[in-house]
């Protein structure tokens, strides 16, 4: 290394520096790739744009250490862990106790009301700190074991002020009767989660003040979200999800293009270049690359739609629904012990990808007689059902955690699809340390097909991109 | 070696901005208003001498940015617009083979040996973009536009360029920059850059600005606008990001609106204004079907 990371430190308070590497080292556990040289670069920022203005401070380190905007939610929660906004503030206001929680709560409220109103950036950072202390700890005196921003919110009560926001918002002389205040509602609705967001900061700051914050960024942060693993992901999550369908769709779109394009340039018919060199007396003069079948991929999905698994499913749906132009044809099977084409929900699905799930539990027949999901039913039907969906250009993308519910897996349905498409590939959402434990079959179609673990959407994307043919 | 692109005898920085209040003012001066992020990261790509990566939708600035940045600089634009199939003969320099035949023929009577050393001199070389910046001894803003279109091999081509500022010409030998050209590379995201180009850079994302913000610049773009208008055009395309839309309105297309809404006259947003003038600011049938039903106009 060269004299700089001495530099840095010498310049930099030393706690800075301190704080520098902690923070570097809770984004490299949340899987940021970040080279010593980028914290080099982040510490002579730091220096160069000064200690006063944390928002600054948080610009700088953004630019050095972030490579693309997916990891911008991650690092933003763990800054505000290492460089926390409240910083040089001359006093914390400390738990109000002995009073009546609940007259706090109606006081926090009647502020809070004011400053949604008038969109008061700082009065709303101060209320978060004032609220998570006054409201959201939790152990036998407030506050000694810890800060809890559901406790906090479940008190505080933030989205039932709207009526009243509104109310001061009109009355406030703002009086502006046209098109743009239908609008207002939605506004005050969005202040309103994002004072939530700033609860949850504050509330994770302070654990982290009493925990260590180097625990507390590890565990408390969560991942980016194509990292999140689908069986775990909860509602907000995959509603997050949902929405990198297209950027990732597009990314992966000209990833399959370039792909196509390299392949296209093929490589030299010795044959036909020979024959042509007859007009030219044996000179190959001109060689005749050969030609590839145009043709794109007829794709597949075998979608398994129950309970955990849902999730994963519909991801891959929108997913695959969005890349539709890259192959020749897509048809989607969704099921749970019954197969059902829903290739045109999923059609539609681009408009509510939220509500995809349930249209699909309601409008196609993916149950019978009971709602649990049978492999070997499913699997078997669909073989017998669709077996015209399946062809030598056809690639099957079977998408569950093979867990039968104690049912006869039925292999041969398995073998049979496999026998008369191109390839079929099984993307499993556990991880392979759980495959074949309990009820799961994965290992017995493991032997018939090529099984993969696909946990999230970064290796989603990467298998799609892979495992498609050219 | 951890800080690469810092060695060598350049000077690191380029020097064009003393503070970060400095380049929100000045950028501010060209009619480009700098969020704080931005005039930060503008600042430390100045002060480290590292190229920019910048990313975000389309009509959020991007390239504008370079293009203030090169005006209060006082330094020249040297732009490198990449496309598919851009290679190293447009990025960085190829030969004037038509010269070099014409001296070749010029010079009937010299040896061979001399020939050569004079047709792969300075006289014949053509610069690029890449190579003009790296020469150029005025100050320069490089700016590579869209370089997610250009091909893998032409990442590898910017990272040799951006890491050493230099180029190497094997008739030649290495040119090496004099004068640090400040670099700005924007991309769309339509194609994952490589990792290792990340690296090299600073990364900035312009994403939409914040409301206070965006109403300043539509208030400086169309002067004529009356504020409370602008208000209201800004909380609209506000709501409208908020949709689930196949392409969310842009900055660009905020000031587009406005400049649409004065140019019809209108001197508030009604119901049926916005109806009228929603295919301005969204450009799919679907999207402004959605928009409709959402913002709660009659069929469009």
């Amino acid at each position: 290394m060269t004299a700089a990371p001495q530099e840095v430190a010498a310049t930099a308070p030393r706690e800075v520096t301190a704080r520098l590497t902690g923070l570097v080292g809770a984004l490299r556990a949340h899987g940021l790739g970040i080279g010593t040289g980028e914290t080099v670069d982040a510490g002579l920022a730091l220096e160069a744009v000064g200690f006063d203005d944390p928002e600054r401070m948080r610009a700088a380190l953004a630019a050095t250490l972030l490579h693309g905007e997916a990891q911008r939610r991650v690092f933003d929660r763990v800054f505000d862990l290492y460089f926390p906004p409240s910083e040089g503030r001359p006093q914390e206001p400390g738990p109000r106790t002995g009073e009546d929680p609940a007259a706090d709560a109606a006081r926090l409220r009647d502020r809070l009301a004011a400053a949604l109103a008038g969109g008061d950036d700082a009065a709303l950072n101060l209320l978060a700190r004032e609220a998570v202390g006054g409201l959201g700890g939790y152990g036998a005196s407030p506050g000694s074991d810890g800060w809890s921003s559901h406790r906090t919110l479940s008190r505080l009560r933030p989205e039932t002020l709207l009526a009243r926001v509104r109310a001061l918002r009109e009355g406030g002389g703002a009086a502006e009767p046209e098109f743009a205040d239908r609008l207002t509602d939605d506004e005050i609705r969005r202040r309103i989660e994002d004072f939530r967001e700033r609860v949850r900061t504050e509330a994770r700051r302070r654990v982290a003040e009493r925990q260590g914050r180097d625990r507390v960024a590890r565990r408390a942060v969560a991942a980016t979200p194509d990292r999140v693993d689908f069986l775990l992901a909860g509602r907000a999550q995959l509603d997050e999800l949902r929405r990198t369908v297209r950027p990732l769709a597009r990314r992966l779109a000209t990833r399959l293009a370039a792909r196509r394009r390299r392949a296209a340039r093929g490589e030299i018919d010795l044959r036909r270049t020979l024959r042509r060199s007859l007009s030219t007396g044996g000179v190959p003069v001109r060689p005749v690359l050969r030609r590839r079948r145009p043709g794109r991929p007829e794709l597949v999905l075998l979608c398994d739609v129950s309970g955990s698994v849902a999730g994963f499913a519909q991801f891959t749906m929108l997913l695959v629904r969005a890349l539709h132009d890259q192959f020749g044809r897509v048809r989607v099977f969704a099921f749970v012990n019954r197969v059902d084409e829903v290739t045109g929900l999923v059609a539609r699905g681009g408009a509510d990808p939220a509500g995809l799930g349930e249209r699909i539990l309601a409008e196609a027949t993916v149950t019978g007689w009971h709602g649990q999901s049978d492999y070997g039913t499913a699997l078997g039907e669909f073989a017998e059902r669709y077996a015209d969906a399946l062809g030598p250009r056809t690639v099957v993308f079977v998408l569950g955690d093979a867990r039968t519910n104690h049912s006869d897996p039925n292999p041969a349905a398995l073998k049979r699809i496999a026998d008369r498409a191109r390839r079929v590939y099984w993307l499993n959402p556990e991880q392979p340390a759980l495959w074949s434990t309990g009820d799961s079959a994965a290992h017995a179609y493991a032997e018939l097909v090529d099984m993969r673990p696909c946990r999230n959407a970064r290796q989603l994307a990467e298998l799609i991109g892979r495992l498609l043919p050219v | 070696m951890g800080n690469r692109g810092n060695s060598g005898g350049t000077a690191v920085t380029t020097g064009y901005f003393s503070s970060v209040d400095d380049v929100a003012s000045r950028l501010a001066g060209t009619g480009y208003l700098a969020s704080p992020a931005v005039a930060t990261t503008v600042f430390l790509a100045d002060r480290l001498g590292k190229p920019l990566l910048v990313e975000g939708p389309a009509g959020v600035g991007k390239t504008e940015l370079a293009k203030a940045v090169a005006e209060v600089a006082g330094a020249r634009l040297v732009r490198l617009q990449c496309y598919e199939g851009v290679d190293e003969a447009r990025a960085l320099y190829e030969w004037n083979h038509a010269k070099q035949l014409l001296r070749i023929t010029a010079g009937r009577d010299e040896s061979w040996d001399e020939t050569r050393t004079d047709i792969f001199g300075e006289e014949f070389l053509l610069s690029r973009p890449l190579l003009t910046a790296i020469r150029s001894e005025e100050p320069t803003v490089l700016l590579v536009d869209e370089t997610d279109k250009a091909d893998v091999e032409v990442e590898g081509l910017l990272l040799e360029v951006l890491s050493d500022f230099q180029v190497t010409v094997p008739e030649l030998g290495t040119i090496t920059a004099t004068r640090r050209p400040f670099v700005v590379l924007t991309s769309n995201a339509s194609r994952e850059l490589s990792e290792a180009l990340r690296r090299r850079c600073l990364f900035l994302h312009i994403g939409f600005p914040e409301e206070d913000l965006e109403r300043r610049i539509v208030r400086s773009k169309v002067p004529g606008i009356d504020e409370a208008l602008a208000a209201s055009v800004v909380r609209v395309v506000g709501a409208l990001r908020a949709m689930d839309l196949r392409k969310a309105p842009s900055v660009a297309e905020t000031v587009d609106w406005a400049r649409t809404l004065l140019a019809l006259g209108a001197d508030t947003l009604s119901e049926a204004v916005v109806r009228d003038s929603l295919g301005v600011i969204l450009k799919h049938r679907e999207d402004i079907l959605t928009a409709a039903a959402e913002l709660g106009l009659e069929a469009v």
